[in-house]
């Protein structure tokens, strides 16, 4: 494999493969989510075996539906809180490093305002606002995670902005908008990227936890959280295939997307063409 | 046309010591002049005043009787800065570096001995002395009036500097620009500029 393909080739592969593996899982999950709600008490408490890979629970459900659906949840909450909270972070760092010193105040202290509220207690407030479920957790994560990002964002405008290439290509008559899109833009793009990763096992963990303490979403529903925090009632009974397969799944989607995040960055750095 | 700096005066913190107080100067189209002084003296702060990067704290700079600063779009004084690598973006390939200033001409890549192959690559893939051909490549503009070599040539070596140079004082020639040479090279000075003014 060394010899067929160079870095950058195997980088597009594998990237490309995780961002496979995650559409398929959730697109699977999506498809399964009337199965996962079956219940029969006819087949309870199976072990993992060949019709039922990950075992059924103490109503009968089969647990690899529910594992599926649950992670298919947490992907389009994990996607859909990422992209808000970066979104919102791009804004707020670029509106803070170039519209001025007072916005530059009233911004920063803002994200001081947000950043000393404890995480969870405002994502259960937001969440609480926003009628709990889907809505709530979504709007309660992304609303509370875009403050390190946006601080982040910040400082990298602030020093782009006063680079000797910006200033000379300000002199050489590029309109703000040219600069922009050629040179702030293209250097935004990795930390933005990473940051939006990053923030995706955070909106899952927070997802859960807010869900585990009947803030977030319902309990009928399989989320991954929801699984977990059933599961453990029922591990002391040596059911350890209700919370064993639910977890790696989750621990392999985050890795999948910390794998994407990392390939993606060295198929963007020019640094690495050669590779 | 002509460039002045009128009783300029600049500190980089305002209750920090003046790099530069009370500087005259001035620089006519065709003309090369050389600016020597030893090392902290301001000679590139002048030259980022000069070409408008800065604001002095008191003075002005004129071009032809007009605040620099009042001139929109393209600087017709453009600054050739002391380390190339600065001054191009690292994400951006060097042709599209180029074509920031202009479209520039053939005759100009070539005067400068820029190779075809260079411009589809990245800054990290060239050295010093590549890139600063770029620099001074893109400096030419049309519009360009005036143009402040900063240190250009301090980390070329010598081939590379008499290569540039001759293109320039060729150019400057042609198209009457007014040069500012700042150098610690003293013989360097005395062949290149018409005369020389000490910081």
């Amino acid at each position: 494999m060394d010899r067929l393909l160079n870095q950058r080739q195997r980088a597009l592969l594998l990237s490309a493969f995780a961002a496979l593996a995650l559409l398929a899982v959730t697109v699977a999950g999506f498809l399964l989510s009337d199965a996962a709600m079956v219940t029969d008490f006819s087949r309870k408490n199976l072990a993992p075996c060949l019709a039922y890979p990950f075992g059924t629970d103490w109503m009968g459900r089969d647990m690899l539906a529910r594992t599926l659906t649950g992670l298919s949840l947490s992907i389009r909450i994990g996607v859909l809180t990422a992209a808000v909270s970066a979104v919102v972070a791009l804004a707020v760092g670029t509106a803070a490093a170039t519209l001025g010193r007072r916005v530059d105040a009233v911004l920063s202290w803002c994200i001081d305002l947000v950043m000393g509220i404890p995480h969870i207690l405002l994502v259960i407030l937001i969440s609480l606002a926003f009628g709990k479920g889907f809505v709530g957790v979504v709007a309660g994560v992304a609303l509370s995670h875009w403050t390190s990002l946006a601080r982040l964002l910040r400082g990298e405008v602030l020093q782009l902005r006063s680079a000797p290439y910006v200033l000379t290509a300000e002199k050489l008559g590029r309109t703000r908008l040219q600069v922009a899109r050629d040179h702030l833009l293209p250097h935004l793009l990795p930390q933005f990227l990473t940051g939006l990763i990053l923030l995706f096992p955070h909106a899952i963990l927070h997802e859960a936890s807010v869900t585990f303490l009947g803030f977030g979403l319902s309990s009928e529903q399989p989320a991954i959280g929801v699984i977990l925090s059933e599961s453990m009632s029922y591990l002391t009974t040596g059911k350890w295939w209700l919370a064993f397969f639910p977890g790696l799944m989750l621990v392999a989607t985050v890795a999948l997307f910390a794998l994407l995040g990392d390939r993606l960055r060295r198929i963007l750095d020019p640094a690495t063409i050669h590779q | 046309m002509i460039l002045e700096a009128r009783d300029l005066t600049f500190r980089y913190h305002p209750k920090g010591p003046a790099v530069i107080g009370r500087v005259d100067l001035t620089l006519k189209s065709g003309e090369r002049l050389g600016l020597t002084g030893p090392s902290g003296r301001g000679k590139t702060t002048l030259c980022r005043l000069l070409a408008g990067y800065d604001r002095p704290d008191a003075g002005e700079v004129l071009l032809d009787g007009r605040p620099l600063s009042t001139y929109r779009g393209y600087c017709p004084v453009q600054m050739v800065w002391q380390h190339p690598e600065l001054v191009v973006d690292p994400l951006r390939t060097l042709g599209a570096t180029l074509a920031e200033g202009w479209a520039v001409e053939e005759r100009v890549l070539a005067g400068l001995h820029i190779e075809p192959g260079w411009l589809t690559r990245y800054p990290s893939e060239l050295s010093g002395g590549e890139l600063q051909r770029f620099c001074v490549a893109r400096a030419l503009g049309p519009a360009t009036r005036f143009l402040l070599c900063d240190e250009l040539s301090a980390m070329l070596d010598l081939i590379t500097q008499a290569q540039i140079w001759s293109f320039l004082l060729e150019e400057a020639e042609r198209r009457d620009l007014g040069l500012l040479i700042v150098s610690h090279s003293s013989p360097l000075l005395e062949r290149l500029c018409t005369r020389t003014q000490a910081l």
